[in-house]
This record gives C-alpha cells, structure tokens and sequence, in this order.
C-alpha cells in the first residue's frame, strides 16, 4: 500500500468522522466521533514522521481534553437528543456560510499553488524527540516556562468557576 | 524512506486543512449546543496545527512543531476554563443552549 492511498484513507476518516462530530444529534456520539477524528490526525502527524507531535496530540487531546468533554456532558446529562430545532434561516444562512467559507479557501489556495516549489529533502535531522527538545528548551526557554503560568493559571480559573458559590443572605 | 510530502505533495494537506477548518466552522455556525460548539472550535485548532506541520516538513523547520506544542497548551487551556464557564451557566441556566444566553443583549 503506497503513502498516497494511506493518507487517502486517512484523509476521508478524518473528513468523515468531523463532519459526523458537527452533525450528530447526541452529544456523546459528537465526542466519540471526534475522538476518531483526532486519532486520525494522530496519524496524519505519525506520516510526517513527527513521533513527538503524534505522542503529545494523542495524550493531550485524545486523553485529557476528551475526557473532560465527556465528563461534562455526562455531568450536565445532555446524553439525550433534545436539541431544539433551528429555523430554517439560520441553518440556510450557515450552509451558505459554509459553501462560501470552502469556497473563497480553496480559491485562494488554488490560486497560491504554483508558488509553492518542488520540495527536495535534505536529509537532516529536524524532527525528532531529541532535536525539538532542544530548539523547545533552548531557543523557546521563555515561552515553554509561560506556557506552564498559562496551565497552572487556567487550572486555578477552572476549579474557581466550577465551584458551587455560596449564596450571600 | 522516501519523504512524505514527495509521495503526497503539499497541495493534498492544504485541501484537507482548508476542508477541516471549514467543517469545524460550520459547525460553530451550524449548531446551537454549546459543547458541540466547543467541538467544532477544536476541529479548527486541529485543522491549522495540521498545515502548521506540514509545512514545518516542507521547510525542514523544527519550530512549526514547537508552534503546534504551544497551541496545543493553548488549546487545553481554553477547553478546561471553557468547559468551567459552560458548567457555571448550566447551573444558573438549567440549559446550555447558546440561545438562552441573551441577558446582555441591549
């Protein structure tokens, strides 16, 4: 089986399987469908060869966003189909939206592509565990310590908002 | 092992990125629950963190990969605080229709 037909197949699951998450009526098959839907680009990441990329994509959002999600929507127990129907303005005017979002991107990709040349591989070593570390730790030293304020600060933001609030009489 | 984007081409991962991105926007424009929403919101990080390595493969660039972690940090970030929000509503709402949320309309 060649790379093209694997990420043909790829391709379509990942289209499928976002499109299934946007139009299913239960939420919990919305979530089950869009944890496909990221281990596919888990596997779009391990065709590019980005072990590092793939692991992480797959604990972070796989693992722990998922959860979260189903662990809201099980809290809430939205696990049943009560969504209110749209009227149909509204869900013309998002179609159309839609066609025309896909349209005007596409276009302009179609029209960018001549520029972009052929590519030639040079053989080096740029992707790996051991290379990203150190452009992560050496060169992003700053932004990696503020990306974890930015974790710890919305973990505080989460647990503040999520609390039951006492009543003030 | 030959090169990914030599057998693929760059072309065929900007189509897919652009399709995702549009799908995961239609679907925020599409939907009125506001989980399904959050959803949609993370297709189109999904979508850009994509092209993002694809061309971080096509310039050879480790920082591309860097990019994408940091967004992903993001991304988790935001679903964890947006999550919180979405409970805090549901429990002064009873519901988490987007609908509903008209208070601070004029």
């Amino acid at each position: 089986m060649s790379l093209l037909t694997i990420f043909y197949i790829l391709a379509a699951v990942t289209l499928a399987t976002g499109f299934m998450t946007v139009i299913s009526k239960n939420p919990i098959h919305s979530a089950i469908y869009l944890v496909l839907c990221f281990f596919s680009i888990g596997g779009h990441y391990l065709l590019f060869n980005a072990q590092f990329l793939a692991l992480v994509h797959i604990i972070v959002y796989a693992g722990a966003i998922m959860v979260l999600i189903l662990f809201t929507i099980m809290l809430m127990n939205l696990n049943k189909e009560n969504e209110p129907i749209k009227s149909i303005a509204s869900v013309l005017a998002a179609v159309v939206a839609f066609a025309l979002l896909c349209f005007v991107m596409l276009a302009v990709f179609i029209k960018a592509m001549p520029q972009i040349e052929n590519y030639q591989s040079s053989g080096q070593d740029y992707q790996s565990i051991k290379v990203l570390g150190k452009v992560l730790l050496n060169e992003y030293m700053v932004p990696f310590e503020f990306v974890s304020i930015l974790l710890l600060v919305a973990m505080i933001g989460a647990v503040l908002l999520s609390k039951k609030q006492k009543t003030v009489e | 092992m030959e090169n990914i984007l030599q057998a693929i081409g760059i072309e065929n991962y900007i189509f897919l990125s652009v399709m995702l991105f549009c799908i995961g926007a239609f679907g925020v424009l599409y939907r009125r629950n506001a989980i399904i929403m959050f959803m949609s919101i993370e297709i189109m990080l999904n979508a850009v963190n994509l092209l993002l390595v694809a061309f971080s493969t096509l310039h050879q660039d480790a920082e591309g990969q860097v990019f994408v972690f940091f967004s992903m940090a993001v991304a988790a970030a935001e679903v964890a605080v947006g999550l919180a929000i979405l409970v805090s509503i549901f429990r002064n709402t009873g519901s988490i229709d987007i609908d509903n949320l008209k208070n601070l309309k004029g």
